[in-house]
């Protein structure tokens, strides 16, 4: 490795994981050799509520190899209380638990599991599994379950859920404002599509304990919700998630998979794995698909006067999944008059879940469609329409931001991107036959710090070991926590190792809501600098001295392997030095980074958001309507950067996904049959390399020592927020076609041509 | 998937013999076979494996035409010196389909044989009369996006999803077959067919029929031709519409066109009356949407897909266009010229 000198935060060290995954040596949930496996397919459901009727296995139980068709009928012993099956991220209502009853509550729900001694085996019977059903009534389209909406009562809503907060009369404000702008906005049901299909592998030891490889995004979340689910100790449950490929929110709650796999190796005492099919990974999580009616007034001379937002996204019959959707526009806009409202409705599916920037993405998102309107309508440039109604403080709860460079991110993206250059009329740009557009949008996020532990273990030969039970979805933390314990310590990457993704190390916290840089990043630099402080003890039994007169570690420089004297650099003790010299043969110390008094009385005053400005190009041909994203400039303002690289990456990552979003990501479902229909890759369609040209990340300069200890945001959401929006806004600007309703298909475009 | 038996012929004639039974599936690159037996569509009791035939070559025959062996994969068919030179409008049509990868494995046989990508006939919990004759069409008042306009059935509505069947449409291949009644030759035209009340017969072979050859005749649309295929996104993806043109120019006047469509029904869609009605016309706009009124005559929306006939009539005018200029579509840089 060609390491610089001293590798720390701000260095942009290649990702440490990056040649064990090209590799193949990074293993994954399905990838573990265990002895004696058995592999599990799962029977999807053919209908989409109702009852079973009866299960006729015996054909496939003749398959040779079949070991064991487990249904809901003969499964084991399993909690019965809903309460057993919480976890982490929990949302109110039933959790699914699957081959519980007879009932079917979605299409696609695994209602039995054929085991058998080869994978083959097991596909094949599970083909062979006749199954009669009661079928009942069912509604999977989301207009026709709008009749149902409702706002769940309190303590049947999510925690994460916060409600709208209006301010001044939005609706007398709209009714004089000048300019009027108002619509309904849409967005359309999207899956995750994590290229690792959710797998676990669950290794049966025969003294009551069990490992369990999972694809999840946080270990300790699947080993709680095992424990309750079936009644065992958590220390007899090891949850492993090393390298998770990709989870957008998927893995964020345990999956079906990992329950059967753990009821078939309960049932039958030995280890099961179980992996869910592409096709099936359509039936669980994902984006829940939205309507947003939003109005806004505004004065002739840009000034927002009134914010109206009222949006519906969907859920299933048993969870309340919900959503920020109208708080986004009421706290990034000044504006003396807001109102919002907002409303779940439940359909025949499995619950929708979080995906990447939930609620922001789409509540954001659309408004600043909305947003982009209204500049028009005031003949305002899109952009100096932000800066008219720009927003020091959180302008829905009126509290100031611990840091906010929106305004340099507008700045320094628009002088990127050369906005200045930029034609104000819609269908005023064109080269040969395409007609170009560039438009503009505003991204918000949370910056968020959750309870995190560490452990670093220094060797005598000056090795060092950091740990925690966080998970790296790909997201680069195990270059993070090397970084930091590299920073805290002055040691090279190399002699760094970085442990994750077991729940037998220091409890972390699911990865998500883009906290783990922080939150993990924090405990590490802890656990590093307990580590320093014996170091430092131990270096006063050195010869000499030389570090005589420092106070505490504060006062020294921790350089390539040697702690040195800040006021005379010449005076320098090695670490392994200082261990020898203190005796020790190991130094191991466990830390908890967590809010604490003064962070408290911040987060209570305080509002932390990270935020982004999206500058868009496209161009699309003005005959047939085919719309190219040329160009993006994403200009990030989220705290300190840890690693540019990786975090450019993460940025990158959400950009792509927001032009998915914007063009093409759309999961259809059949109203009649229940059913998604378009489950596999060919059909979903995500961005593909063509579609994904010259995109640019900036991050904007924005020192922030309140917002966390490291003073950093979190990037794992923010690329993607306003990057739709800014797609949506270009192709108007290019064509003069507003889409309200994204993905922005070509039929759309053609349709307005009439 | 489903157990069945596996042979792997090494001659023609074995193969034949092979495949006379119930319920034959001839495998070649499998990029499509393998998928739909994993979904349990395609539920083949014996898998004839033609790999070892030596079907592969791409040779020229004395009367100037091309032919192409229906082994020879679509990479290896693209690339070919005298298919690139000759028929760049059949290049054209293979690199705007699939991936690398797939156009590694798959050949040109199997890409005739390929089966529709309609949501319905991929999915074994919903009713389809392609997959199981009799069961019912879940595409028709479903959801149908990508579903054909033209030539559908009350019993199908799927469409054939290859590109470069559609090129070869236009390009008047002759598809050889051999069997157990001996060698037959199929004018393209007749090779697919339309699903009518028979919509489990996406072609005209006769069971146990084997693709050998495609031949491409000594004509020459080298010059005038393009590809131009619309789709969700700017690659990897099937068509919603696609055009391929050859066009021979006379002075100022076109002497000669073939227009054929893709992803618009079940079969690759050509219409003589369409072609005659230019033909010794100046290329304009006006004379092409003559041309692509009379090729859409009749088209029908299904709901989803009713975007479709305009999208059509945009896209045949356009590729007239190009085909007319000879600036034939890339299928690298995606600005559609």
């Amino acid at each position: 490795m060609n390491a610089p000198h001293k590798v720390g935060i701000g260095t942009p060290l290649a990702r440490v994981d990056g040649a064990d995954k090209v590799t193949g040596r990074a293993k994954y949930a399905a990838e573990y050799a265990v002895p004696d496996l058995l592999y599990g397919v799962a029977v999807p459901a053919r209908i989409a509520k109702g009852r079973i009727v009866s299960i006729d296995d015996a054909a496939a139980r003749a398959v040779p190899g079949v070991v064991e068709v487990m249904t809901h009928e003969n499964r084991p012993k399993q909690a019965w209380l809903d309460h057993s099956w919480k976890d982490e991220l929990s949302i109110p209502g039933d959790p699914f638990k699957a081959l519980h009853d007879d009932r079917v509550l979605f299409a696609g729900q695994p209602v039995a599991l054929v085991i058998a001694e080869t994978f083959e085996a097991a596909r094949f019977a599970a083909g062979l599994v006749q199954i009669d059903y009661d079928a009942e009534a069912h509604n999977v389209d989301f207009d026709t379950s709008l009749a149902e909406k409702f706002l769940p009562p309190k303590g049947m809503r999510r925690n994460t859920f916060h409600p709208p907060k209006a301010r001044g009369d939005a609706g007398a404000a709209f009714d004089a404002a000048a300019l009027k702008v108002s619509g309904e906005y849409r967005l359309a049901t999207e899956h995750h599509n994590p290229m690792e299909m959710h797998a676990s592998t669950v290794e049966w030891h025969g003294d009551g304990k069990i490992t369990v490889y999972d694809k999840v995004q946080g270990s300790q979340n699947t080993q709680s919700y095992l424990a309750g689910a079936f009644k065992l100790s958590k220390k007899d449950v090891r949850v492993v998630n090393a390298y998770v490929g990709g989870g957008f929110g998927s893995g964020l709650r345990p999956q079906w998979q990992v329950q059967l796999a753990t009821m078939g190796a309960i049932l039958l005492e030995r280890s099961v794995r179980v992996v869910m099919t592409r096709q099936q990974m359509f039936y669980h999580a994902h984006r829940p698909e939205c309507t947003y009616e939003i109005r806004l007034g505004a004065e002739h001379t840009g000034k927002l006067t009134s914010i109206y937002g009222d949006a519906t996204t969907s859920t299933s019959r048993f969870e309340n999944n919900m959503e920020d959707i109208v708080t986004w526009g009421m706290m990034n806009y000044d504006c003396p008059n807001a109102e919002g409202h907002y409303t779940i409705a439940p359909r025949d599916t499995y619950t929708s879940a979080d995906m990447r920037a939930p609620g922001a993405v789409t509540g954001m998102g659309l408004f600043e469609i909305a947003i982009d309107e209204m500049a028009y309508e005031a003949k305002v440039d899109p952009l100096e329409f932000r800066m008219i109604n720009y927003s020091e403080t959180e302008a829905m709860n009126q509290v100031p931001f611990t840091s906010k460079a929106l305004r340099e991110a507008y700045r320094e993206g628009a002088e990127r991107f050369g906005w200045a250059e930029r034609s104000p009329e819609p269908r005023s740009m064109k080269e040969d036959r395409e007609l170009i557009g560039w438009g503009v949008a505003t991204g918000m996020w949370d910056a968020q710090f959750s309870k995190t532990s560490a452990r670093a273990r220094l060797s005598a030969n000056g090795d060092l070991e950091v740990a925690s039970a966080t998970s790296d979805i790909g997201t680069g933390t195990y270059t993070v926590m090397t970084q930091v314990a590299a920073d805290t310590l002055g040691l090279s990457p190399d002699r760094i190792t970085a442990r994750l993704g077991d729940s037998d190390l220091p409890a972390a916290p699911v990865e998500g809501g883009s906290w783990a840089a922080a939150s993990t990043g924090a405990a590490v630099q802890l656990a590093c600098r307990s580590v320093a402080e014996k170091l430092f003890k131990a270096a006063d039994k050195v010869e000499n001295r030389p570090l005589w007169g420092a106070q505490s570690i504060d006062d020294l420089d921790f350089v390539d392997g040697e702690m040195v004297l800040k006021s005379d650099p010449t005076k320098r003790v090695s670490l392994t030095d200082a261990m020898r010299a203190g005796g020790l043969d190991v130094i191991e110390v466990e830390e908890t980074a967590k809010p604490g008094l003064s962070d408290m009385v911040s987060m209570a005053k305080k509002a932390r958001n990270t935020h982004s400005a999206v500058f868009v190009e496209v161009r699309v041909d003005e005959e047939l309507d085919q719309v190219r994203v040329t160009r993006v400039v994403n200009a990030v303002a989220a705290g300190r950067i840890i690693n540019p690289r990786t975090a450019r990456s993460q940025i990158l990552g959400g950009v792509v996904m927001g032009i998915g979003m914007a063009l093409h990501e759309e999961t259809f479902i059949d109203a009649t049959l229940g059913r998604w229909m378009n489950h596999n890759y060919a059909e979903y369609h995500v961005p593909a390399h063509a579609d994904i040209e010259d995109v640019d990340v900036i991050f904007v300069d924005e020192p922030d020592p309140e917002v966390t200890p490291l003073g950093v945001k979190g990037l794992g959401e923010i690329g993607i927020v306003g990057t739709a929006a800014a797609v949506a806004n270009a192709i108007f600007h290019a064509t003069g076609k507003r889409v309200r309703s994204l993905p922005i298909t070509v039929d759309k475009l053609l349709a307005m041509d009439r | 998937m489903i157990r069945f038996d596996y042979a792997r012929p090494g001659d023609v004639a074995e193969a034949v013999r092979d495949g006379a039974g119930d319920h034959v599936a001839y495998l070649a690159g499998g990029t499509n076979l393998i998928d739909l037996m994993k979904e349990n569509v395609a539920r083949p009791l014996e898998v004839v494996d033609i790999n070892r035939l030596p079907l592969a070559q791409i040779t020229d025959l004395d009367d100037g035409s091309l032919r192409l062996g229906a082994l020879a994969t679509n990479a290896d068919t693209a690339y070919d010196e005298r298919v690139q030179a000759r028929y760049p409008l059949l290049a054209s049509a293979i690199l705007a389909g699939a991936s690398p990868q797939l156009r590694n494995a798959a050949t040109n046989g199997g890409n005739l044989n390929q089966r529709t990508r309609c949501y319905y006939f991929y999915d074994v919990d919903t009713p389809c009369n392609k997959r199981v004759p009799g069961q019912g069409c879940g595409a028709i008042g479903g959801v149908n996006r990508i579903h054909a306009i033209l030539g559908a059935s009350d019993q199908c509505i799927a469409t054939h999803p290859s590109d470069m069947c559609v090129a070869l449409a236009a390009l008047k291949a002759q598809v050889q077959v051999t069997g157990p009644e001996g060698d037959r030759t199929i004018a393209f035209a007749d090779y697919h067919r339309l699903p009518g009340d028979e919509p489990w017969r996406d072609n005209t072979l006769k069971r146990g029929e084997l693709v050998t050859a495609i031949d491409l005749p000594a004509e020459d649309f080298s010059t005038n031709y393009t590809y131009l295929k619309l789709r969700d996104r700017l690659s990897y993806a099937f068509a919603l519409v696609s055009a391929a043109v050859a066009m021979r120019l006379e002075g100022d006047r076109i002497a000669d066109v073939r227009i054929a469509l893709g992803g618009v029904a079940h079969k690759p869609w050509r219409r003589i009356e369409a072609e005659e009605a230019i033909k010794n016309e100046r290329p304009s706009d006006t004379v092409f949407d003559t041309a692509a009124r009379a090729l859409l005559a009749g088209a029908i929306g299904q709901g989803d897909n009713s975007f479709k006939i305009e999208l059509a009539r945009k896209a045949i005018i356009r590729a007239l266009g190009q085909a007319a200029a000879g600036t034939p579509q890339s299928q690298t840089d995606k600005r559609i010229r």
